[in-house]
């Protein structure tokens, strides 16, 4: 949109009102649409969004509600809304122990996801500008995260379990483990590749290690740490849900768990749909934090 | 005899290679007065932006010493300013912002908060971009980010100025109302500069003396050139001016037919 402007200033160096205009008139060759045309195109460009992706879904459903039909086994969606009404429309109801709504559990597996993540966060990012700064920290240390980061996030349960003795916490260790790694190899490789010009404004400006580290290495690095952020968010949300079904209590692993016992298959549709929007949810609020802490700008 | 005030004395610099030590320097002399205007010009390759760095405290001096004003350089400080030729703003600071950082560092005792921020705004002035004070580095063009370049150096008062291939990439005409400028500057101000560039034009053009460097490796300096034209000099009057017209044909003869590369 701005990219033909932009172009113009490079070759150009605007800086008097005079060679502005120029610019400025490439940028709105007419007044200014009319009211009217400008709805349209918001409304068409919000069309092109939705409508893609809702008919497709129509389209699934219909398939789904075709293929599945009356016998046993998966439900189709009208059985689904039949048997999980109340579960659907009322997400807020408790009826005391584990039987509450949908909204009771997720926020359960939020809150785990809350302090188990934002402890790998920290830990994470200082750990990864170690590796990244200290030559002999990422060569003793770097081998080990690579080979632990493969371990898949259940088989840490066990040993987890073991060293706490209790649900709770085990469920954060699990959910920190899943999601320090990619954070730390992300700050790592981010504090690796800082480019030399900044650091030798640092140098040149004879800036403190203090001083190095807030002003020119941690903002340098805020687009690689984010890109850490926002799959170590996602691996954390994989891992809960898969945690909370052994380890039992309340959470919305546990309730799928908890409905399967149950056959009641309808709830656990309903129970995904809720952990696949939350899980999206989570992903574009980490990456929206991203843009506002970067200002939409470090990667210029 | 009375020492220059930039002295470089028999410097020489190697980087340690695979085959033993690679000599990119060796005995490089060069003598530089308060308030002088010097290029440093020569192929690529030949280590002009190694001595620059080196003058910087970028690079560490193999044999041989850089002295500034009677104090031996080893490590960069803000007595010595660089412009680097990729302008070097941070991205994630405003205009403003990345000329505050330098006067912060430099000031923090010696101004107030008021001074220090009056401060930047008078070197904006100085370059002429005050109307862009708060934009990011990515919204102005090349030209003004090289500009905001110049103010974050002039506003630590370094002692030398160390311009980089400064203009190196940018296109012809904003590259000449930029010179323009930095020769504006320069008279206001009357710092040392120490310039380097692969441009004849802009090197007979600003410049009180002219360094040209032979082709490395263990490049030296094989010529100096004395740009004996009255400032405030005119570029168009010039072209046509006979001393700079000598002064344009002794370096190309010297950069094409004694040092080809």
């Amino acid at each position: 949109m701005s990219l033909p402007a932009q172009k113009f200033e490079i070759a150009g160096e605007v800086e008097s009102p005079a060679s502005l205009t120029p610019a400025t008139a490439t940028r709105r060759p007419t007044p200014g649409p009319s009211r009217a045309t400008r709805v349209f195109a918001v409304v068409k460009a919000a069309a092109a969004g939705v409508l893609p992706p809702a008919a497709m879904l129509l389209v699934l459903l219909g398939l789904w509600q075709l293929l599945a039909g009356d016998g046993a086994g998966l439900p189709a969606p009208s059985m689904i809304w039949l048997e999980s009404k109340d579960l659907i429309l009322d997400p807020f109801f408790d009826n005391g122990g584990v039987d509450k709504g949908l909204f009771w559990h997720v926020t359960t597996s939020l809150s785990r996801v809350g302090v188990g993540f934002g402890l790998a966060a920290v830990v994470g990012i200082a750990l990864g500008v170690l590796v990244g700064a200290n030559l002999w920290a990422h060569r003793g240390l770097d081998p080990l995260f690579q080979v632990l980061r493969t371990v898949p996030p259940l088989a840490w349960l066990p040993i987890s379990l073991a060293a706490f003795r209790e649900a709770q916490p085990s469920a954060l260790f699990v959910i920190f483990i899943t999601s320090i790694w990619p954070i730390i190899i992300n700050t790592a490789v981010g504090v690796r590749n800082l480019p030399a010009d900044y650091v030798n404004v640092s140098r040149t400006l004879s800036l403190s290690p203090l001083e190095h580290f807030w002003k020119i290495l941690l903002p340098a690095t805020t687009p690689y740490i984010f890109t850490g952020l926002r799959i170590g968010i996602g691996m954390s949300w994989l891992a809960i849900v898969a945690s909370e079904m052994l380890l039992g209590g309340v959470g919305v692993g546990f309730f799928i768990w908890d409905q399967y016992n149950s056959s009641r298959i309808s709830d656990i549709v309903v129970a995904l749909i809720w952990v696949g929007l939350v899980g999206f949810a989570l992903d574009r609020a980490v990456a929206l934090l991203g843009r506002l802490v970067s200002r939409g700008s470090a990667l210029s | 005899m009375p020492k220059a005030f930039l002295s470089i004395e028999a410097l020489g610099v190697s980087f340690p290679g695979r085959t033993g030590a690679n000599e990119v320097l060796a005995n490089v002399n060069l003598q530089i007065d308060e308030g002088e205007f010097v290029s440093i010009i020569g192929h690529s390759g030949c280590g002009k932006s190694t001595l620059l760095n080196v003058v910087a405290g970028l690079v560490p001096i193999t044999t041989g010493a850089v002295i500034l004003d009677r104090s031996a350089i080893d490590a960069p400080g803000p007595d010595r300013a660089v412009v680097f030729q990729n302008h070097s703003l941070l991205p994630w600071l405003s205009v403003y912002e990345n000329v505050r950082l330098a006067v912060d560092k430099v000031f923090a005792s010696k101004k107030s908060r008021r001074e220090r921020h009056e401060w930047a705004m008078e070197n904006l002035a100085l370059v002429q971009m005050t109307h862009a004070a708060d934009k990011r580095p990515s919204e102005i063009s090349g030209g003004m980010k090289q500009r905001v370049g110049i103010a974050r150096a002039l506003a630590i008062q370094p002692k030398v100025l160390l311009l980089d291939e400064p203009f190196g990439a940018l296109d012809a005409l904003t590259r000449a109302r930029l010179q323009d400028s930095v020769m504006e500057i320069h008279a206001k101000l009357a710092n040392t500069v120490l310039m380097i560039t692969h441009d004849v034009d802009e090197a007979a053009l600003l410049s009180d003396r002219i360094v040209m460097m032979t082709n490395g490796p263990a490049a030296t300096i094989g010529e100096v050139l004395t740009v004996s034209l009255p400032r405030p000099r005119k570029r168009l009057e010039l072209s046509a001016d006979p001393t700079y017209l000598a002064a344009r044909v002794a370096v190309l003869e010297f950069l094409y037919a004694r040092q080809a590369a």
